[in-house]
């Protein structure tokens, strides 16, 4: 599962060598992400998110379970446990805090992410596992958050957790039904938080197991890289460990650092204050929105506004909002151009940005009370939305006439480092 | 086949929405929509700046302790605080005699059970409680408030949007009904028993002005007790209350970010070192 140039695991020390004879572990972490995994040497910082993604997951694994220790899944102390956390416990405030702008984090981190992914056509073939598994641990984040942003049982949790499981009330004849199940009772209640709190500790080890299955199926073809031209040689990568790892590094230090910022300095600011009001079934709040990460969906899901015939409006949304992920999963079918990287598909480009700014104002207009002139503008969003997907793309992959690739990787990095007659360059591997 | 598929499903979503905004930019001509009086005549809260301002901004004590005797005073009245404990008040500046002696004198008792008879019955607060209920249960807050429930206080300037400004902003507030208002909407005139306040979200507030006259309130540190001052005061406590680590917070915050900086400025400079000859020609 590797180039044949990859350097082979020799522990040296009599104690590696047992252990690597009766159990290869080291062995498995070397080829991983150590020296053994040879990378494409001209990695742009659009390839930090992945190991971005894997910190983000382990802080909020290490603060909840943290958090879990002084949390009571019950309506009647939900709310004040959390609170006791943040005012008695030891950090109790700083985990909680963490934890709460960690999942922001994660969610930006795997934004961009996916994005890097869409722009440099990471999900051709042959990775569309690697994207098919991205795209599952996608939707098992997106349940997980959910999920735990019920647990506080503020008035936003409880208003969420009941517009959220209503969407499986548009289902028609079983809607309902399934709704009750969904929540043990007709209404968000113990039965609810007990097990959104048993599943919100499930699911995380859930998406490292994928995220596991995730890092191997992409170790079968190796990582793409900006040029979407396929390794050729040895020259054309570098050992993952230490070129890597130290990138890495310096990623990470630059993700903590604007963590920290927004931990430290405005840990509510991407919060709602409603939430700091403890859950009231009696009384609804002036507008229900989710997290921000959610918001483009929540716009999708809030544009359809006309019945088509027999199919009400609101079932029509709820169709369109899990079809706008579900898409994702045949990208890799719509997108026929053999160019991977939008750096050589300069139709595709256009659209790709204009596909950005398109959910930038999904997502405002998903965070803006459901009324004129947002909904208006969500619908044209939306429309965009579905139609770059499932019209244009495939479209601009039959028609457009890609630029000239570079002939390999080496090519292209010496094109840009030629000119600079061997001195060292300030700018970063791109 | 799948491409055919896409491209039916992509036409039938964007087709139906283009239509649903038709359909709704239509009705946005034709008929407007309607003007609600809280659009009109809702204010954001009021510019009004605390020592904890700003990243880092710290509490006054002394404002701190203002606040809490404006709390004490006033609004504990009708109002509880059930996130925080008397021994809490270590943290704006009191000491445990200090403490000892407020929970002891505290006006509202905390309910217990008489050790002999196992009877309902109160005692005074010790530092281990937390401040008492001004009422039994919801009901009796209702009955007692022409049929409001006063919040909880403890996390108030958290629940709201600019959440100290707010709170300020409510408590001075309070004013007679706007008569362009009246006139452009007749049917919103406060009801009776109700308070026109343009800084709370709909406009009439069950809450009589607490804080009506300066001087109500006799600060022990000579400050003069102005309605504004009072106020700001209390608003001060109630940041304090939501917030109690803010301090310890951006201390840490200080502290991490410091070593980060360290830290990443070193991992880019060992970056460097390691890709240096991968950057150069060859």
């Amino acid at each position: 599962m590797s180039f044949p140039w990859a350097e082979q695991y020799t522990p040296k020390h009599p104690v590696m060598q047992w252990v690597d004879e009766k159990l290869p572990l080291p062995r498995l972490v070397y080829n991983a992400v150590g020296a053994g995994y040879p990378v494409p040497r001209n990695l742009n910082y659009f390839w930090n998110f992945g190991v971005l993604a894997g910190l983000a997951l382990m802080i909020q694994i290490v603060t909840g379970i943290i958090m879990a220790m002084h949390y009571g899944a019950n309506t009647a102390v939900a709310f004040a446990t959390v609170e006791q956390t943040m005012r008695d416990v030891n950090a109790g405030w700083l985990m909680r805090y963490a934890h709460a702008t960690g999942a922001s984090f994660f969610f930006i981190v795997v934004y961009l992410h996916i994005f890097r992914g869409l722009y440099f056509g990471s999900y051709k073939a042959p990775r569309e596992m690697v994207w098919l598994l991205g795209l599952v641990i996608f939707l098992l984040m997106m349940a997980t958050a959910f999920m735990g942003y019920v647990l506080p049982w503020g008035q936003m949790s409880y208003w969420g957790a009941k517009v959220i499981t209503g969407l499986f009330g548009a289902i028609p004849v079983v809607g309902e039904p399934i709704q009750t199940w969904l929540l043990g009772g007709f209404a968000p209640g113990n039965a609810s938080l007990n097990r959104f709190f048993s599943l919100h500790f499930l699911l995380p080890f859930v998406i490292a197991a994928v995220v596991i299955l995730h890092i191997w199926a992409l170790h079968i073809p190796g990582s793409s890289n900006p040029t979407g031209v396929e390794v050729k040689g040895p020259q054309d990568t570098v050992p993952f460990h230490p070129y890597y790892t130290a990138k890495d590094g310096f990623g990470a230090g630059v993700f903590l650092i604007l963590f920290a910022i927004l931990l430290f300095y405005a840990p509510n600011y991407l919060g709602h204050p409603d939430n700091y009001i403890e859950a009231n079934p009696l009384s609804t709040p002036a507008h229900i929105v989710p997290e921000w990460y959610f918001w483009p969906f929540y716009a999708i899901l809030r544009a359809f506004t006309v019945d088509f015939f027999f199919v009400p409006a609101k079932l029509l949304g709820v169709l369109a909002m899990f079809a706008s992920i579900l898409l994702l999963f045949f990208l890799p079918w719509l997108d026929t151009s053999a160019v991977r990287s939008g750096s050589y598909r300069p139709t595709f480009r256009k659209f790709f940005w204009i596909l950005i700014i398109d959910v930038l104002i999904l997502g405002y207009c998903g965070g803006a009370p459901a009324a004129e002139p947002y909904v208006m503008i969500s619908q044209v969003a939306a429309a965009y939305y579905f139609a770059h997907f499932l019209i244009i793309l495939p479209l601009i992959s039959r028609f457009e006439k890609p630029l000239p690739l570079p002939n390999s990787i080496t090519e292209a990095v010496l094109a840009k480092y030629g000119k600079t007659d061997g001195e060292p360059v300030a700018v970063p591997a791109e | 086949m799948v491409r055919i598929g896409a491209f039916l499903v992509g036409l039938f979503f964007s087709g139906w929405l283009l239509i649903s905004f038709l359909v709704g930019a239509v009705a946005y001509v034709t008929e407007p929509p309607a003007v609600t009086v809280e659009h009109e005549f809702h204010r954001d809260p009021k510019h009004v700046s605390f020592s904890f301002d700003g990243p880092f901004g710290t509490f006054d004590q002394a404002q701190l302790q203002r606040g809490f005797q404006v709390f004490k005073e006033v609004c504990s009245a009708c109002h509880s605080l059930k996130f925080v404990a008397f021994r809490d008040l270590k943290g704006i500046g009191y000491n445990d005699a200090e403490i000892k002696a407020i929970a002891k004198n505290w006006a509202i008792k905390t309910p217990d059970v008489d050790p002999k008879t196992g009877e309902m019955s109160t005692r005074a607060p010790v530092p281990a409680d937390y401040f008492p209920k001004p009422f039994a249960n919801n009901v009796a807050a209702a009955a007692a408030n022409n049929n409001a429930i006063p919040p909880d206080l403890s996390l108030m300037t958290k629940a709201r949007h600019h959440g100290s400004a707010y709170v300020y902003s409510l408590i001075t507030g309070f004013q007679p009904q706007p008569a362009e208002l009246l006139k452009e909407f007749p049917d919103a005139k406060t009801p009776q028993g109700l308070h026109y306040n343009p800084y709370f979200a709909n406009l009439n507030l069950a809450m009589a002005p607490p804080l009506t006259a300066d001087g109500q309130v006799t600060y022990g540190d000579g400050t003069k007790a102005s309605v504004d001052q009072m106020a700001q005061d209390v608003a001060a406590f109630l940041t304090w209350t939501a917030e109690p680590k803010l301090e310890n917070r951006r201390r840490a915050g200080l502290a991490t970010i410091f070593f980060l900086l360290i830290a990443t400025g070193l991992a880019y400079m060992a970056y460097q070192n390691i890709w240096a000859d991968k950057k150069k020609a060859a």
